[in-house]
């Protein structure tokens, strides 16, 4: 037994190497895929400077109101990021992974294939994070905006959003047979939930009804919690309560009904 | 030798059928144990339980005195498996995939050395999905032993591939064994389980139809021995015939066939000097695995 003891001893300090270089190479491969890279941060980007560009969006969207249509699509663009990241790159990757048997190999080593999906996890929430930093710095620093007036509000509302769309990503995971179905549902997914964030007409400028269908929803939750932060006020517990809603129900469906082959 | 692998009386049925209705059998300690059977024979289906993969229905499995469900953390230290249909992501290159799943293991095995051992340091930069087949297969093969494992699982390792990387795979698979690795190799090629098993075990619609060396089957199928020759001069047929080692005669044009028992090749032969004829362009015709395999189980392999 003793013998048994000394020789596990050094998996422990192995462990975390082995992770690390998951999450390192998981994050290489989303580059390398592109579409985290190019429709998750490089379009929103382009989308943030041309419409930095445009005058007219600089008027405020309610009489008297202090908020731009400009200031309002910086949330919008990180929610796009957020969104194209964890509703399109991670389900058609790990369906894929699923569908090639990448997840099968990976249960026949000691590092089983759950360290694969966290390390999905990590790698997209980590380009996700360079991506609203960088969305942040081009918006102060190129066009004037300043920062959400409350900053702890809104890296709370950020997470809990990202966590709502991952969580959503895991479950399409799920639920999907295969890497094309999971494609398929993920960007079926992304434009209702972009209009209700307000990427077409601001969410108040919607009829009544939909405002509160958007208010319902991941993205629109998501936006009215980044609104409440830039305005300077901690997120109302509302959009809050909703989001935490996804995260849970996502991960407890996602958990029910994963394949790992 | 000890035992490495012990199966008995394993059962496994998916929702519409039996994959596997009674599978006994024991891998020996340094041997090519070679499972053999045409397609749907529950061949992988065997394996996969053996990897711990799959929980049998009925019956009892230990691999190096493990359970492979119960005990699979450590079963994945001492076992490495190349399991059919096991990719990797497409833009993962050959010497990133080497290097991660080293990381995996505690004591693993030299990745550089495998890749050089493997032919593949040249591919070192290539993107998994850029590999030719017998590429992949080789990266697949040294994933397998990356944690310098006691026992390798080798499923249908060398479908797909042509005859050239076939060969080399075999080359590759012997000298795995030379360094002390048990191997199970799943496969329904004939020449391969001939060319590298020391024992098989022939299954068929989930049973073991037998276990012995290749010869061994050969020899227990009872198959005719068949001699071809043209005689130097004509011959009478009642010489060959007349002969209790063989059976018939057959006429190929101007060849003879002659069938019989295994000592028929003396027998023909001494018969033919006593009569000053020599047989030219003799061939001899071994009674095959192939041939064997068709008497246990009643079935032809499938084609290739």
């Amino acid at each position: 037994m003793s013998a048994l003891n000394t020789a596990t001893a050094p998996i422990a300090a192995k462990r975390p190497s082995a992770t690390w270089r998951l999450i390192k190479t998981e994050s290489t491969l989303s580059i390398r895929d592109k579409v985290g890279p190019l429709w998750g941060v490089g379009c929103p980007l382009i989308v943030l400077i041309i419409l930095g560009m445009v005058p007219a969006l600089r008027e405020p969207v309610e009489a008297g109101g202090s908020l731009t249509y400009f200031d309002l699509y910086v949330p919008v663009l990180i929610l796009f990021n957020l969104a194209i990241l964890a509703l399109s790159a991670l389900p058609t990757t790990l369906a894929g992974y699923r569908e090639n048997g990448v997840l099968r190999r990976m249960r026949t080593t000691p590092v089983g294939p759950v360290r694969v999906l966290a390390a999905q996890l990590v790698a997209n929430s980590a380009i996700a994070l360079v991506a609203t930093a960088l969305f942040l710095a081009v918006a102060g620093f190129g066009f004037g905006i300043d920062l959400p007036r409350n900053v702890f509000g809104f890296v709370f509302a950020w997470l809990l959003a990202a966590a709502a769309l991952l969580s959503i990503g895991l479950m399409i995971t799920a639920l999907a047979p295969g890497r094309g179905p999971a494609t398929a549902i993920g960007t079926v997914l992304f434009f209702p939930m972009m209009f209700f964030a307000g990427l077409w007409v601001p969410v108040a400028q919607m009829p009544e009804m939909l405002q509160t269908i958007s208010h319902y929803t991941p993205l629109g939750a998501g936006m009215q919690a980044f609104q409440d932060a830039y305005l300077g006020s901690f997120p109302s517990a509302g959009p809050l309560l909703t989001l935490a809603a996804y995260a849970v129900g996502g991960t407890v469906v996602a958990i029910r009904w994963f394949r790992w082959e | 030798m000890p035992a490495v692998i012990e199966v008995r009386n394993l059962h496994k049925r998916y929702a519409d059928k039996v994959a596997v209705e009674d599978v006994s059998l024991t891998v020996q300690e340094g041997e090519i144990f070679g499972i053999l059977g045409p397609n749907g024979a529950g061949k992988t289906t065997t394996v996969e339980c053996i990897a711990g993969l799959r929980t049998p229905d009925r019956g009892e499995i230990t691999v190096c005195g493990l359970d492979p469900r119960r005990d699979r953390a450590e079963l994945t230290r001492r076992l490495g498996v190349q399991l059919q249909a096991g990719q990797l992501p497409e833009r993962l290159k050959v010497a990133e995939a080497l290097e991660l799943y080293s990381s995996f293991y505690r004591d693993p095995a030299d990745w550089r050395a495998l890749m050089h051992g493997l032919n593949l340091a040249d591919k070192a930069k290539t993107a998994y999905a850029k590999l030719s087949g017998g590429q992949k297969q080789r990266l697949s093969i040294a994933l397998a032993l990356l944690g310098n494992p006691r026992v390798a699982i080798l499923d249908e390792l060398t479908t797909g591939l042509d005859p050239q990387a076939r060969r080399d795979t075999w080359e590759l698979i012997e000298e795995v064994r030379a360094r002390g690795v048990t191997i199970v190799l799943v496969t329904h090629f004939m020449e391969e389980a001939e060319r590298l098993c020391d024992r098989l075990a022939l299954i068929d619609a989930g049973r073991v139809m037998a276990v012995d060396t290749p010869a061994g089957l050969t020899a227990r199928a009872h198959i005719e021995q068949r001699i071809q020759f043209r005689p130097s001069r004509p011959l009478d047929e009642r010489l060959l015939t007349g002969l209790p080692e063989v059976s018939r005669v057959t006429r190929r044009g101007e060849l003879l066939v002659v069938h019989g028992d295994e000592n028929v090749l003396t027998a023909v032969t001494a018969a033919l000097a006593r009569n000053q004829i020599v047989a030219e362009r003799l061939r001899i015709e071994q009674a095959s695995l192939e041939e064997a395999f068709v008497q246990l189980t009643g079935k032809h392999l499938a084609s290739h």
